[in-house]
C-alpha cells in the first residue's frame, strides 16, 4: 500500500510539471486563440539556453534572465513576423504556423548551443524526504511547490485583474479585438513573453531531471492530453489535468506495464485522453462550443 | 394557388415547445402547412422563427409536442431522415460549402439520390461516370431555372451575397423537394434581387409543386407571394390566416409595434 | 497565345466533367508521362533514381492520403506515419507467412490493413474536432511505434526491431534494378493518383469536401456524417498504407522504427501544406519540393560557406528554413504551389496581354 501511494505521490508530483508545460498552451490559447504546438520547443530551447550560458561558466541567475531575454526577444519576433500577418486566419492556418515555428525554434537553439545532452544542476537536491513511511524526492516537492505557485498566481491574474479579463477577450475575436481599439500586438507579445516564462521555468525543472536533450519536447507533447482532460482555456483544468496525467501515468507505468511490455508512458496519457474525450468532446473545464447555422 | 381550396396537409406540427436553459423559444406552438401552398412565418426578431422551421426538418428536437409528417408522427424529426423524406432548406446565415465551386454545391443537393459505390467512382468508370452525367444534366436544370450558369464554376466564397442565396436555393431545389423550407431567403437584397426571388419561389410552387414555407421580414412580399401567414411572438403563435387577415389583426400590430406601457404614456404626456 | 482555349468547345456533360477539358492540358499531360515512364529509367542515374525519385513518389503516395483526409475531409491527422507503418509491416508479413501470395495483392491487402486501423483510429473523429482530433491521431502515431518495437512477432522477432523486405517479384519477373523499381512505383502512384482524382470530382468527394467546409448543413441536406468521415479515414489510411509497403519494399528495402515516426509524419503534413491542400497536383509539387529542397541548401551551404563547419550544422539549419517556410507559404500563399501554379496556368492563357 506504501509503495502505491509512493508511485501516486510522485505522479502526482510529475503531474504539477505537466501542468506547468500545460499552462504556457493555456496562456497563448486564453489570449489569442493560438494553440501553440511550438511551447515544446521553448521549453527545450529556454533550458538549452540557460544550460548553455551555465555551461560557459555564467552565475545561474544571470543565465536564468539572460534565457528570460531570449524568450522575450522570441516573443516579440514571433509576434512581428508570424501573428501579425496571419491575424484572422483560421485557427488551423495559425495551428500549422506554431508547427513552423517549433522547427525554426529547435533548428537555431540546436544550431547555436549544440544538440548534445546536458545536465542542468539548479542546486536543488534529489534526497528522498520520508512522510508518514511513504519516500517522497525532495526535488519533486520543490519543483512542484514552484510549479504549484506559477500556477496559482496566473490562474488569479486572469481571474480578477482587468488585463486578464481582456485577454479572455481577445481570444474570441481578433478582427472585433483590433477594430475595439484593443492593442493587440502588445497583448500577444505580452502574453507570448509570458508563455516563454513559464517555458524556462518548466525547461529548468524538467531539465534537471531528465537532462536537457530532445526528450524535453517529448515531455512537453505530453501537456496535449493534460489540455484534452482540462480544457484549453482553463487554468484550473490544466492544474486537474495535469494532475490527473501525472498520476495516471505513473500508476499505469507500473503496474500495468510490465503486464504489456513496459514503456507505456509514451502512449498512455493519448489513449486515455483519447477515451476521455469520447466521453466528454470538450474537456473537463473546456467551454461547451455551441455550433449555429 | 391564391384562393383555391388548400391541399391535404402535408405537415402537422403540434404543441410543439423548445427552450434553450431559460429562454422558452417555442411555447406550444401548433400548426398546419398544405401541400403545394406558401406559407409564411413572421414576426419580430427573437420570436422563434428560426426554431420552429429548426424543428420541422431536425435540427433541434422539441421538448414537448410531434411532429406529423408523411405519415409518421414523432417526437422529433432527425435531419437525415427529413431529407430523405422530400425536405430541404436554406439558412439565416449562408449554410454554403465555401470550399467548392457553385456547381459542386447544387450537386452535393444531389447527394441522397447518387447511389453508386466507392469502387465504382474511384474508376470514374460505367456506372459511376453515367451517375454523374446523368445527375448533372438535372443540376443544370436547376441551374438554369436559377439563372446562375454564369457562375457555375467560381468558388462560393467568391460570389456576391444574393447570387449566394440563389446558390442556397439552387441547391436545395436540386434535392426535389417535397417540403421547401426558407429561412430569410431575401435578407440583405435589393428590390431587384428581391423580385427575382420572389419569381423563382412562386416559379418553384408553380412549375415544380414544391410546397413552401418561408420566414420573411418584407412584409410585401409576404402580402404578395404567401397563401397563408402564421405569426410569431415570443415563441407562441398569436395569428395564422389569410394575409389580409392577419394584416389587420390587433394582436399581430401590438406585437411589430409594441405594446405601449405606463413609462411610454408618462413620457408621452411630458412631451406634450 | 499557345494557351488559348479559343474553338475548343465543350458540347456533352462528359466533354465538360473531364479531368484536362483543355486539349493542351492534354497534350502536356501525355507528354510529362511519356516522359515519366519512358524517359526517366532510361536516361537517369541510378543515384537519381534510388535517392530521389522513388522516396519522392513513395511520399508523395503518402501525400496523397493526408490530402484526401485533411485536404478534402478536413479532418486534422498527426498520424499519417503511424499509417505507414502499418502498412510496411502488414506488407512484410503477409510476405513471410504466406509467400504464395503475389507480390500487387500483397501491397493491397497492407493497405487494407492500414484502412482496418485507419477507420478504428477515425470512429473519435465523429465526436471530436479540429485540434482534438490531431491530439486523438498522435495517440495512434505512439500506439503504433510502441507496438511494433515491442510486439517482436511483427518484426519477426528481430533483435534490433529492423525488418527486411522480402525481393519483389510479379509474375515472375524480378524488379529489383533501380530503373525497374522506379517504374513499378511510378504506375502504382500515378494510378491512385488517378483514383484520388476520380474520388474528388464523385459524390465521395463532394461529401468529403461538405462535412469539411460545414458539416451540420451537410447533415441536413442528407450526407451521413459518419460514413463519409470514416469513408475518408479509411481510403486515406489506405493510400499511406501502401505507401508505407512501397517504403519498405521498393525504396530502401528495410524499415526501422524512426523510419515512420512524429518526425515522419510532420514531414508530409508539410508537403501536404506547402503543395497545396484538397489538391491533387499539390501532393506531387510538395513531395518535389520537400525532397528537392535540402539538396538545394545544401548546394547553396557549400557555395557560400568555405572551410569546415561543425557536422549537423547543415541539418539544423535545415529545419530553421524548412519552419520558416512553412510560415511563409502559410503567410503568402495558404493554398500552396498548387495555387501557385494555377495562378501561373491562368496568367499563360492571357499572354501576351496582362489581364
Amino acid at each position: 500500500m506504501a509503495f502505491f501511494v509512493e508511485v501516486l505521490v510522485g505522479g502526482l508530483l510529475a503531474g504539477v510539471m505537466y501542468s506547468l508545460v500545460a499552462l504556457g498552451f493555456v496562456l497563448i490559447y486564453k489570449a489569442s486563440g493560438v494553440f501553440n504546438f511550438a511551447q515544446g520547443a521553448m521549453v527545450l530551447a529556454a533550458a538549452t539556453t540557460y544550460a548553455g550560458l551555465a555551461d560557459r561558466g555564467w552565475n545561474g541567475w544571470l543565465a536564468f534572465l539572460a534565457a528570460l531575454a531570449t524568450m522575450v526577444l522570441f516573443a516579440l519576433a514571433t509576434e512581428r513576423l508570424v501573428l501579425r500577418p496571419l491575424v484572422n486566419q483560421p485557427q488551423i492556418s495559425l495551428f500549422m504556423a506554431t508547427i513552423g515555428l517549433t522547427f525554426v525554434l529547435e533548428g537555431l537553439a540546436q544550431a547555436m548551443w549544440g544538440a548534445e545532452v546536458r545536465g542542468l544542476d539548479l542546486g536543488i537536491p534529489d534526497t528522498p524526504l520520508e512522510v508518514k513511511g511513504v519516500l517522497v524526492s525532495k526535488f519533486d516537492l520543490v519543483a512542484s511547490a514552484t510549479a504549484g505557485t506559477l500556477v496559482v498566481v496566473l490562474a488569479l491574474f486572469f481571474q480578477n485583474t482587468r488585463t486578464g479579463r481582456a485577454l479572455r477577450a481577445v481570444a474570441d475575436d481578433h478582427q472585433a479585438a483590433l477594430s475595439v481599439g484593443i492593442p493587440l500586438e502588445r497583448i500577444w507579445a505580452l502574453v507570448w513573453a509570458a508563455a516563454g516564462a513559464v517555458a524556462l521555468v518548466a525547461g529548468l525543472l524538467w531539465g534537471s531531471r531528465l537532462g536537457v536533450q530532445f526528450a524535453l519536447t517529448q515531455v512537453a507533447l505530453k501537456a496535449l492530453p493534460v489540455l484534452i482532460l482540462g480544457g484549453f482555456t482553463s487554468v484550473a483544468g490544466a492544474i486537474v489535468g495535469g494532475l490527473m496525467i501525472g498520476a495516471s501515468e505513473k500508476v499505469a507505468e507500473v503496474y500495468l506495464g510490465p503486464l504489456i511490455g513496459g514503456g507505456i508512458e509514451n502512449w498512455f496519457p493519448y489513449v486515455l485522453a483519447l477515451l476521455f474525450l469520447l466521453v466528454r468532446p470538450d474537456g473537463l473545464f473546456g467551454e461547451k462550443r455551441i455550433e449555429r447555422v | 394557388m391564391r384562393g383555391e381550396v388548400p391541399g391535404p396537409v402535408l405537415l402537422e406540427v403540434r404543441g410543439v415547445s423548445l427552450s434553450f436553459g431559460g429562454v422558452h423559444a417555442l411555447r406550444e406552438v401548433d400548426f398546419l402547412v398544405h401541400q403545394g401552398e406558401i406559407c409564411a412565418i413572421i414576426g419580430p426578431n427573437g420570436a422563434g422563427k428560426s426554431s420552429l422551421l429548426n424543428v420541422m426538418n431536425g435540427v433541434y428536437a422539441p421538448d414537448r409536442g410531434t411532429i406529423t409528417y408523411a405519415g409518421e408522427t414523432r417526437k422529433a424529426m432527425r435531419p437525415h431522415r427529413a431529407a430523405e423524406q422530400g425536405i430541404a432548406r436554406t439558412f439565416q446565415n449562408i449554410a454554403l460549402f465555401k470550399g467548392m465551386s457553385v456547381l459542386d454545391n447544387v450537386m452535393t443537393g444531389r447527394a441522397l439520390k447518387m447511389r453508386q459505390g466507392l469502387l465504382w467512382q474511384a474508376l470514374y468508370w460505367g456506372p459511376a461516370e453515367r451517375e454523374e452525367i446523368e445527375h448533372r444534366a438535372r443540376v443544370e436544370k436547376v441551374i438554369d431555372f436559377l439563372q446562375i450558369e454564369h457562375v457555375r464554376r467560381t468558388p462560393v466564397g467568391r460570389l456576391a451575397y444574393g447570387l449566394q442565396k440563389r446558390v442556397e436555393l439552387a441547391r436545395a431545389l436540386a434535392a426535389e423537394p417535397t417540403l421547401l423550407l426558407l429561412d430569410e431567403p431575401m435578407a440583405g437584397m435589393n428590390i431587384e434581387e428581391k423580385q427575382d426571388m420572389c419569381r423563382f419561389i412562386l416559379d418553384a410552387n408553380d412549375e415544380l409543386g414544391v410546397t413552401v414555407v418561408l420566414i420573411e421580414h418584407d412584409m410585401a412580399v409576404v402580402m404578395d407571394i404567401a397563401d397563408r401567414v402564421v405569426v410569431l411572438d415570443y415563441g407562441r403563435k398569436i395569428a395564422d390566416g389569410l394575409p389580409e387577415e392577419v394584416r389587420g389583426n390587433p394582436e399581430v400590430i401590438a406585437a411589430y409595434l409594441g405594446v405601449p406601457t405606463a413609462a411610454d404614456d408618462r413620457a408621452l404626456k411630458e412631451a406634450s | 497565345m499557345i494557351y488559348r482555349e479559343a474553338g475548343q468547345f465543350r458540347t456533352t456533360y462528359a466533354a465538360d466533367q473531364r479531368i484536362f477539358p483543355i486539349a493542351q492540358d492534354r497534350v502536356g499531360v501525355a507528354l510529362l508521362l511519356a516522359a515519366a515512364f519512358v524517359g526517366v529509367p532510361l536516361l537517369a542515374s541510378n543515384y537519381v533514381l534510388t535517392a530521389l525519385l522513388i522516396p519522392m513518389l513513395v511520399l508523395t503516395l503518402a501525400a496523397l492520403g493526408l490530402n484526401i483526409l485533411t485536404g478534402y475531409a478536413g479532418q486534422f491527422s498527426l498520424g499519417t506515419a503511424a499509417f505507414m507503418s502499418v502498412g510496411a509491416f502488414a506488407a512484410y508479413n503477409i510476405q513471410l507467412r504466406l509467400p504464395w501470395m503475389p507480390l500487387l495483392l500483397t501491397f493491397a491487402l497492407a493497405g487494407l490493413t492500414s484502412a482496418g486501423v485507419g477507420l478504428v483510429f477515425g470512429l473519435p473523429s465523429l465526436r471530436i474536432k479540429g485540434f482534438y482530433l490531431a491530439v486523438a491521431t498522435l495517440a495512434a502515431q505512439f500506439f503504433v511505434d510502441w507496438l511494433f518495437t515491442k510486439v517482436g512477432w511483427f518484426s519477426n522477432y528481430s533483435s534490433s526491431g529492423v525488418i527486411t523486405a522480402q525481393r519483389m517479384v510479379i509474375a515472375g519477373v524480378a524488379f529489383e534494378t533501380p530503373a525497374r523499381r522506379y517504374v513499378l512505383v511510378l504506375s502504382i502512384v500515378a494510378t491512385l493518383a488517378l483514383v484520388a482524382k476520380n474520388l474528388s470530382r464523385t459524390r465521395t468527394g463532394r461529401s468529403w469536401m461538405a462535412v469539411r467546409d460545414m458539416d451540420v448543413a451537410a447533415e441536413v441536406i442528407g450526407i451521413p456524417i459518419l460514413r463519409t468521415k470514416l469513408t475518408a479515414f479509411a481510403v486515406s489510411s489506405f493510400y499511406c498504407g501502401v505507401s508505407g509497403a512501397l517504403w519498405a519494399f521498393a525504396y530502401l528495402g528495410t524499415v526501422e522504427p524512426q523510419a515512420f515516426d512524429l518526425q515522419r509524419s510532420f514531414q508530409i503534413l508539410f508537403m501536404v501544406i506547402i503543395g497545396g491542400l484538397g489538391t491533387v497536383m499539390g501532393a506531387f509539387l510538395g513531395a518535389a519540393f520537400i525532397m528537392l529542397f535540402p539538396l538545394f541548401l545544401n548546394w547553396m551551404f557549400h557555395a557560400v560557406v568555405r572551410g569546415d563547419v561543425r557536422p549537423g550544422l547543415l541539418s539544423q539549419l535545415e529545419l530553421v528554413c524548412f519552419g520558416a517556410l512553412i510560415i511563409l507559404f502559410l503567410i503568402l500563399e495558404p493554398h500552396g504551389l498548387a495555387r501557385l501554379w494555377q495562378i501561373g496556368k491562368e496568367k499563360l492563357r492571357l499572354w501576351p496581354f496582362p489581364h
